[in-house]
């Protein structure tokens, strides 16, 4: 015992030594938290758009200047004709073109009817649907104002919506249980199976397998630094979302710190099991950068939600763990849920983890015969 | 010594409070095979480092081939070979392209590359495996291999660091059969090691100890000097002066 | 010029052998294609529903399944309760709960307009905005149609003052692939461009066959070409192995000429594998590396504006966004493929990329250091 604790502090030693690695496993979730929360986002804000005003009245001014009253919009360039319109959006600085026709105020005058056109940029279409949205709601409102006179209408069904657990709409909801994920996946699969191949590639894992250290206890020693320092960082993301955006932890936090734990061994056993499969680092490391990190990030339901993707995903996605373990704390985080909730999610990132240990150990006796 | 090709006057060079160089001064003729000899840690490969323009020394004065180490490095580099302890040709490219690659780089042109491969395939009576991978070589092989790229472009001067590390005796012979050739061939060689034996080949013997150079002679010299039957006796006195020595 | 050839010749003998690499330049395109482009998508589909109706009526029948018919929704579930309802919310069966009270048909006959709650799981914020504005739309046709039968009735007309006609050019389905595509192709290239050259270089110090290459006369701006170029053909290669793959797959049209393409793409690739270079001269393994690798490569990546409109970012970070060659080959793979953009459509990115390209590769050929 006492030997295997001197090991272990060796292994502390050894990583604590190399900062700049320290430097950015404790810096990947601090920015990625300050990226997500206040960097990236999907609301429009000052969004470039053209306006053809083929008629030029007091309305369609009117109306234009409502539409960069706004707020959300900017006019970035003045095509004249429709035919021009093609070139400007090529440039790519504006997102859509609104265009009055002729005649616009005198036809909503004498007609009580006008016609406008907006041509979005459907190359991008979420920026494409809400710039949509919000014009012709600004459109509409204005206009339903000037035209106090028709006849008032009353909506026989008004649908009133309620945003539950997360009212303001803010994205922390989904990039907090995000960014755990992605960089538990990181220390703990990748790190270990990096270093263990390290070792492997260097002939040092020999010197240690013929020291008097048992295979268990090396693999122990190996792991057990980084089972601490994925903790510290859970805590460190886990603080930083209070302090900063006041995410709170709705449901317990002991399960919610127990399921992290299981999700840490998840993460070390897939580690050593990728380690014991491979024969270089520069194979570990393709494999964990490759396979592990881009899927947890695009196919874990963490910025694209998984219902949404074509039905064989469901079956991709159910193969990794990532995606149950984001599930398990949102639920547990903003929705407050107990083990009876995501009992199955839970033993789902048991068996992986049984699993990669199973395998493991299986390789590894195959080696050693 | 009238015509010495690497002249060092109070060399220095210390790593943070370290001195790993501590005041080196001495000459290495033109021609000569010079041993360099010291225990792990007594600064012999900072000096070789230095002297191949790949380190840049605290204080003092250097100069390789009539070039300083300090502003001159990369003429210096034109001019020598350097064979550095740990094995460094690529594994994964073949014996023939190792060879073109640094035959290539010294500006050699490719007829003068293919008939000195040929002669250098010849040497090592090693045709039939030019084509296979440097990984796939005897450690043996591959150290003799590295010292004949390292003199390939006929430098000057050719730095070896502890070029028989790991060798068995037979082949370190066969090694040394190798700097012989080269030093006949006008190359000056510079030499680093902690086998006994193999400073007695050298031409003259330089005993670091602690960043400091302790004696400076031929083998002959040193062993009349202090009164030893070998190299290894001197060198045992001087690095260890506190052990009662024997036999 | 003849030492840069032999150096170029040792790096592609080797690069041919390793066969990790060979596989992932042919692999990766392959997955990332057909796995990433259909998957990362924000279109609302089947978007599961229960429905709580306190009053069982024609109407609030004939809403629910309204809302069942459309490609948007399904209604997956009908609760005997509110609580039950906010229970399988919490359980995570639904994902928006319908609820009628007691009395809704009663009000929309009695014309005093009535109330349907709608609840949205918010979490994704994204989704539940673009969830609860289909849902808003099917109501208002619905209740456009009531009220137009209402009024019909009462012998008046209703319509809105004013038409508004939308179309979506370039993309006029809104397809996600279409905007995903260009955007992967990036990640492809960047992915593989800064992981590749930076371990490679990393490497050479680790085995310490950098030491022997820098006794040599080689002067540094060649080393650091024959490290760049390369990968900067592998590079290309991926992009063509992608934009193949992705024409095959998805027939995804290609506006703009191939060669403003794979301009940008040449100078992006130039300053990104600067800046790979430039890193590894501070990095003493490949683990290390791939650490600082990941860290720059998420940041471009996340930054790019290849999930979110990069103009919504603050002005201070589309300020640093500048910086960012992530970002410009994002907006020039989109305009090209998408819009058919030509070299004077995207001189601003083109600028951009070609000080970005000098500034790092100055910077990787200053800090490689031939001697301590």
């Amino acid at each position: 015992m006492k030997r295997f604790l001197g090991f272990v502090r060796k292994e502390f030693i050894h990583i604590f030594r190399d900062y700049r690695t320290l430097v950015i496993l404790f810096g990947i979730p601090a920015t990625q938290i300050i990226i997500f929360g206040y960097v990236v986002s999907n609301d429009l804000k000052s969004a470039g758009i053209a306006i053809l005003d083929q008629s030029r009245d007091e309305i369609t001014v009117a109306v234009s200047s409502a539409i960069t009253a706004s707020g959300f919009f900017h006019i970035a360039a003045e095509p004249r004709s429709e035919a021009e319109i093609d070139a400007v959006f090529r440039k790519g600085d504006i997102k859509a073109v609104i265009i009055f026709g002729n005649g616009f105020g005198k036809r909503l005058l004498t007609e009580g009817v006008a016609d406008v056109a907006i041509i979005a940029d459907g190359s991008e279409p979420n920026v494409a649907n809400l710039v949509n949205g919000y014009t012709t709601a600004i459109i509409n409102g204005y206009l339903t104002g000037l035209m106090q006179n028709g006849p008032e209408v009353k909506m026989p069904v008004v649908p009133e919506v309620k945003m539950l657990y997360n009212p303001e709409l803010r994205s922390h909801f989904m990039f907090v249980p995000g960014v755990i994920t992605l960089i538990l996946i990181l220390v703990c699969a990748l790190m270990t199976s990096v270093t263990i191949t390290r070792e492997k590639e260097s002939g040092t894992m020999e010197v240690l397998l013929v020291s008097p250290l048992r295979p268990v206890q090396i693999i122990l020693g190996k792991v057990a630094p980084y089972f601490i320092l994925s903790f510290v960082n859970v805590i460190v993301i886990l603080l930083l979302s209070y302090f900063v955006f006041r995410l709170p932890v709705k449901g317990s936090m002991v399960l919610l710190l127990a399921e992290c734990m299981l999700y840490i061994l998840m993460g070390l056993s897939l580690g050593i099991f990728i380690s014991t499969t491979v024969a270089t680092m520069q194979q570990a490391i393709f494999i964990s950068f490759l396979g592990l990190l881009l899927p947890s990030l695009l196919l874990s339901g963490f910025i694209f939600p998984i219902e949404y993707m074509p039905g064989i995903y469901d079956y991709i996605s159910f193969i990794l763990p990532p995606r149950w373990f984001v599930v398990i704390i949102k639920s547990i985080m903003i929705k407050g849920s107990g083990l009876g909730d995501i009992w199955r999610e839970t033993l789902f990132i048991l068996a992986a983890t049984i699993l990669f240990i199973g395998l493991s150990i299986r390789k590894f006796k195959n080696r050693l015969e | 010594m009238t015509d010495s090709i690497i002249q060092v006057r109070d060399l220095v060079k210390k790593f943070g409070s370290f001195t790993a160089n501590d005041h080196l001064t001495f000459d290495v003729g033109q021609g000569e095979i010079f041993g360099f000899l010291g225990a792990n840690g007594a600064g012999k490969t900072t000096t070789i480092r230095i002297l191949c323009g790949l380190s840049v020394p605290t204080s003092g004065e250097a100069s390789v081939a009539g070039f300083s180490v300090y502003r001159q490095s990369e003429q210096i580099k034109r001019n020598i070979g350097y064979m550095c302890q740990k094995f460094s040709l690529y594994d994964d490219l073949t014996v023939r392209e190792n060879i073109l690659l640094y035959g290539g780089i010294y500006g050699i042109r490719r007829p003068e590359i293919r008939l000195r491969t040929e002669a250098l395939l010849e040497r090592l009576s090693f045709r039939g495996s030019a084509d296979i991978l440097i990984d796939r070589l005897p450690l043996g092989l591959k150290q003799k291999l590295a010292f004949l790229v390292a003199v390939f472009h006929n430098p000057k001067i050719v730095f070896l660091d502890e070029p028989t590390g790991g060798v068995d005796p037979v082949t370190r012979r066969s090694f040394w059969e190798l700097i012989y050739e080269a030093a006949a061939k006008g190359i000056t060689v510079f030499v680093t090691t902690h086998y006994m034996d193999e400073a007695e080949y050298c031409d003259r013997v330089s005993i670091m100890s602690n960043g400091r150079i302790v004696a400076l002679d031929s083998p002959a010299g040193l062993r009349t000097t202090w009164k030893a039957s070998s190299v290894d006796e001197v060198f045992v006195r001087i690095a260890r002066p506190g052990i009662n020595f024997s036999l | 010029m003849r030492t840069l050839l032999y150096l170029l010749r040792k790096e592609f003998s080797q690069i041919v052998r390793n066969r990790l690499i060979v596989r992932a330049i042919f692999i990766l395109p392959l997955l990332q294609m057909l796995v990433l482009v259909p998957a990362v998508t924000f279109e609302i589909k089947d978007v599961r529903i229960t429905i709580s109706d306190g009053d069982l009526s024609q109407s609030s029948r004939q809403i629910a399944s309204m809302l069942d018919g459309s490609e948007f929704f399904t209604v997956t579930g009908y609760a005997a309760s509110a609580n039950e309802a906010a229970a399988s919310m919490s359980k995570g069966e639904c994902d928006v709960i319908v609820s009628f009270l007691p009395g809704f048909e009663k009000n929309i006959i009695t014309g005093t307009g009535s109330v349907m709650q709608v609840t949205v799981n918010a979490i994704n914020a994204v989704s539940a905005q673009l969830t609860w504005a289909y849902i808003n739309a099917i109501i208002r046709d619905y209740s456009m149609a009531m009220a137009d039968e209402a009024q019909v009735v009462a012998g008046q007309t209703f319509s809105p003052p004013v038409k508004i006609s939308t179309r979506y050019w370039y993309n006029s389905s809104l397809d996600y692939k279409y905007y995903m595509l260009p955007g992967v192709l990036v990640i492809l290239v960047t992915a593989i461009g800064f992981l590749l050259s930076g371990l490679n270089m990393v490497r050479e110090k680790e085995t310490g066959t950098i030491e022997q290459m820098n006794v040599t006369p080689v002067r540094k701006y060649q080393f650091i070409m024959s490290k760049m170029i390369p990968f900067l053909i592998i590079g290309l290669i991926e992009l063509s192995l992608g934009l193949i793959i992705g024409r095959i797959a998805f027939g995804i049209p290609f506006e703009g000429s191939l060669f403003t393409m794979f301009l940008g793409a040449t100078l992006f690739l130039a300053g990104l594998l600067g800046l790979a270079l430039f890193i590894s001269s501070f990095s003493d393994t490949q683990q290390q590396y791939m650490f600082i690798a990941f860290f720059f490569t998420m940041i471009f990546i996340l930054m790019s504006g290849i999930f979110t409109p990069a103009e919504s970012m603050p002005a201070w970070a589309q300020n640093l966004n500048i910086a960012n060659p992530v970002a410009h080959l994002m907006k020039i793979n989109r305009m090209v493929m998408l819009k058919g953009s030509d070299i004077s459509d995207i001189t601003p990115e083109l600028k951009a990329l070609t000080v970005i390209a000098l500034l790092f590769t100055l910077l990787a050929v200053l800090s490689y250091r031939k001697r301590a």
